[in-house]
């Protein structure tokens, strides 16, 4: 047997060229993404990245690992069937805001509820970029950008953290692009979580939100160890501006499924004999 | 008719234990040898709605709904009227009803041998807790000649759970009814051989696909198909898979393409609402080449139509539903018996061919329960040969197929895709890629040799009756009453619908002077299939009627000379 062969970031990375944006956050994802796996040491073999449809669903095809590049807002639901049936893998899905909260809003609420031993990261731009910018469940309810809702959307952005909470998620962290060192240890810490680990990234789009270049001063690292209270969790989560970054939730609870019962008799025709 | 047939119809409100006296007679009938179908039919409602056991006892197994009743056993009269034409009654039919309730003018009309009798008193009588259905339980058993103690036997095993008062209950109500002082006598038919199966159709399907390896299920409940995925937890469990309830019909069979891209065999039920909501994905699992079976248990349709009822109205969204050009597989089982078989078969062609697989199963078949000599099993397939120096997930090969690696195997990573991809994989909007992997996957659904199970061919004559199905007993049932009036018929009963094997139709149908499209729907959905596919020598005619009244040969003989006669 050889020794195995440390792998380095780029390592992780496949051939295929990213279809995204110059100066898209998406970038720094799949840069922190692949140092998580080299710091972790990842099995490339063992490994699956599922997506749903947009810019940051293109993600799997870029990543030296199995992917799925699955229909738009399921990514979620493809991921946790892999993860049920193949428990002995690595799943981490990803997707953007639109896939996870609008369309596949109904799975996101359920995986966390779930708590299938997986990662979930939404790389959250606040708009649908590949459709050429449109508002999306995350967008601020007074952005006039889009010829869509020329007045804003004129509704109240979704709180992701507020509502994986809610919904029973164990450990939720956010990450910033402008910071892929951060997005990276979150990534790998939410990897190593044994459970549903929801990971929100913060990841501006360049092209149809450029006022997000502001973000850069509003993000704020978060000092405190994670919460583990969910009551506490809740005040955070709906009270805050969105931008506090960390891992800011942690409390592991038992995952699904639960462990099999011993294999009884192979016969399943019993009970059909009169 | 030469064989003896005895349809017995039970009825009364939803919740009232109907069902329950049809599965016990029809248990401690097939103890005995005998051979017999129960359908249940219910109005939508769980509790307090109408309920139906419509047994029909026979002496072969193909079992076609009744379409006379020789008895009738009605808890009352209102929920009797409102199954209307349901349940015909034969003339002098025998009628057990509670004494004190006026019997409508229409049951009166067919002159039956009413059998009056206090049935809740009597009930009361025999004990506390005593209920009418086991009093009409022994009472039926008499009619039939059960035995009073094979009857208590049976309706003590499935009272397993209940308090000790309640099978005492029914043991007594059932001596009572057994003990009853009955005038009336019906011939019934002669008993076969013993060891038979007591199965129904859904409960058959998910024994198909287990036995064919499936061993992960998603599941998402929608009438008539839960019983389906019911049935699977426990024996799942039993061989070590996984079964997860999904929050929606969209997660469930996303999470099958996603256990099935994991290598393990996958499979979910639903009816055509789910189905609907289902074929965006099936496009992906189409497109991607993720092998995957659908059984759908269809009903009377559109939206949420006769969700307790039968029809085979889901043929045209089976076949055509999908978007962008999406080959992929459909068949349906012929029969209760056939849906072990067909289940089977079709999980099979999906893992050879890594495609979609739908299944079209109906309430008719899936909700009835029979007795059944131990059914046909469908012999594994030949795994397709694999490859693995420089490896390309979508290569173009003579066949088709292309080795799917499984995450896990080493050096063989790709990334799976509903975008339109190159032979590795790799997402591409070239004009050739696009003709390429279109073709390859029409070829390895038009490439394949199916063998003979693509249909049940029976028969000779110049007249040939076609359907798919359930509608094969009822077409089966028709050549029957043809012969008997002297007119030869051919019958074909399609089990794979999708590819269509039209030169296989066409040798069957060769000679035929004229042929009838039978089917359970309002559209001729299969009609116009068959019209569309292929071309035909002779004049081709459609009987299309659809539910919820299960299909008859009498109305399909009936029809036949109808058209002739004009």
């Amino acid at each position: 047997m050889n020794e195995p062969v440390k792998l380095k970031a780029k390592d992780y990375k496949s051939a295929v060229k990213p279809i995204w944006c110059p100066g898209c956050g998406h970038f720094s994802i799949l840069n922190a993404l692949t140092k998580a796996f080299a710091a972790l040491g990842i099995a490339k073999d063992d490994t699956v990245l599922v997506s749903g449809i947009g810019c940051s669903s293109r993600l799997p095809a870029y990543v030296d690992s199995y992917g799925f590049h699955g229909v738009h807002g399921r990514g979620l639901a493809i991921a946790q069937g892999l993860k049920v049936a193949r428990p002995d893998l690595t799943v981490i899905a990803m997707g953007g805001d639109g896939d996870g909260f609008s369309i596949g809003g109904n799975h996101f609420i359920h995986a966390c509820r779930r708590n299938v031993n997986m990662t979930y990261i939404a790389m959250d731009n606040e708009v649908y970029g590949m459709t050429k910018g449109q508002a999306s469940p995350t967008t601020p309810a007074d952005w006039d950008h889009s010829k869509l809702t020329p007045h804003g959307p004129g509704v109240r952005p979704f709180k992701p953290a507020a509502l994986a909470l809610a919904a029973g998620a164990p450990w939720i962290a956010r990450g910033y692009s402008g910071n892929p060192n951060q997005i990276a240890k979150l990534i790998a810490e939410a990897i190593e979580h044994p459970g549903f680990s929801f990971v929100q990234v913060l990841s501006q789009c360049i092209t149809f939100c450029p006022e997000q270049t502001d973000w850069k001063a509003i993000v704020n690292e978060r000092e405190e160890a994670p919460l583990v209270d969910a009551d506490e969790a809740a005040q955070l989560f709906l009270h805050e501006d969105g931008f506090q970054t960390g891992v800011l939730y942690n409390a592991p609870r038992a995952t699904w499924p639960p462990s099999p019962p011993e294999p009884q008799s192979q016969d399943i025709t019993r009970g059909f004999c009169l | 008719m030469t064989q003896t047939e005895l349809s017995v119809a039970i009825t009364g409100a939803g919740g009232a234990g109907v069902i329950s006296v049809g599965e016990l007679l029809l248990q401690a009938w097939a103890r005995e040898g005998g051979r017999g179908l129960l359908r249940k039919a219910f109005g939508p409602q769980i509790r307090g709605g109408e309920s139906a056991a419509l047994l029909k006892l026979t002496e072969s197994e193909r079992y076609t709904a009744a379409s006379s009743y020789q008895v009738l056993l009605a808890f009352d009269w209102n929920n009797y009227s409102r199954f209307g034409d349901e349940i015909k009654l034969a003339p002098g039919c025998i009628v057990f009803c509670e004494e004190a309730a006026e019997v409508p003018a229409e049951v009166m009309a067919v002159k039956p041998d009413l059998v009056c009798l206090p049935m809740k008193q009597l009930a009361a009588q025999a004990h506390e807790e005593g209920r009418v259905n086991m009093l009409a339980l022994g009472l039926l058993g008499q009619l039939l000649g059960l035995s009073e103690a094979s009857l208590s036997e049976l309706a003590t095993q499935k009272l397993a759970h209940k308090p000790l008062a309640y099978q005492q209950a029914a043991q007594a109500c059932i001596a009572a009814g057994t003990g009853y002082g009955l005038s009336c006598d019906v011939p019934v038919p002669v008993p076969g051989a013993k060891g038979c199966w007591y199965i129904s159709g859904n409960q058959a399907a998910g024994l198909g696909a287990l036995e064919a390896g499936i061993r992960f299920v998603a599941a998402y409940p929608i009438t008539p198909a839960s019983d389906v995925l019911e049935w699977m937890a426990s024996p799942l469990e039993q061989l070590g898979g996984n079964l997860v309830q999904a929050e929606d019909e969209l997660a469930a069979v996303n999470m099958i393409i996603g256990a099935a891209f994991g290598g393990v065999p996958a499979f979910t039920a639903t009816s055509g609402p789910g189905l609907a909501l289902m074929t965006e994905s099936l496009g992906l699992a189409v497109a991607s080449e993720t092998p995957i079976t659908v059984l759908n248990v269809m009903r009377g349709g559109p939206s949420t139509g006769i969700p307790t009822k039968s029809e085979q109205s889901d043929l045209n969204i089976a076949l055509h539903g999908l978007h962008g050009d999406a080959p992929h597989l459909v068949l349906a089982p012929l029969d209760i018996a056939d849906c072990v078989y067909t289940s089977a078969w079709a999980v099979q062609l999906a893992q050879q061919l890594q495609t979609v697989a739908i299944v079209l199963s109906d309430q008719f078949i899936g909700q009835s329960t029979a007795v059944i000599s131990e059914p046909q099993r469908c012999a594994a397939l030949e795994a397709a040969a694999t490859e693995d120096n420089d490896y390309l997930r979508y290569r173009l090969t003579e066949s088709g197929i292309s080795t799917m690696a499984t995450p896990g195997d080493a050096g063989l990573r790709y990334t799976a895709d509903g975008l339109e991809h190159n032979e590795a994989g790799t997402p591409s909007a070239r004009d050739d890629d696009h003709q390429r992997q279109l073709h390859k996957r029409e070829h390895k659904l038009s490439a394949c040799s199916y063998g003979d199970a693509w249909a049940r061919a029976e028969g000779d004559g110049e007249l040939a009756m076609v359907c798919f199905g359930s509608a094969s007993a009822a077409l089966c049932e028709a050549a029957e009453l043809l012969a008997e009036q002297g007119v030869a018929a051919r019958t074909v009963s399609l089990r794979l619908l999708a590819p269509l094997q039209v030169e296989r139709l066409q040798a069957a149908l060769a000679g035929c002077s004229s042929v009838w499209v039978i089917e359970q729907n309002h559209g001729a959905q299969l009609y116009h299939y068959l019209r569309g596919q292929m071309d035909f020598a002779m004049p081709v005619h459609s009987y299309a009627r659809a539910g919820p009244v299960p299909l008859s040969g009498a109305a399909i003989v009936a029809a036949m000379k109808e058209a002739t006669a004009a």
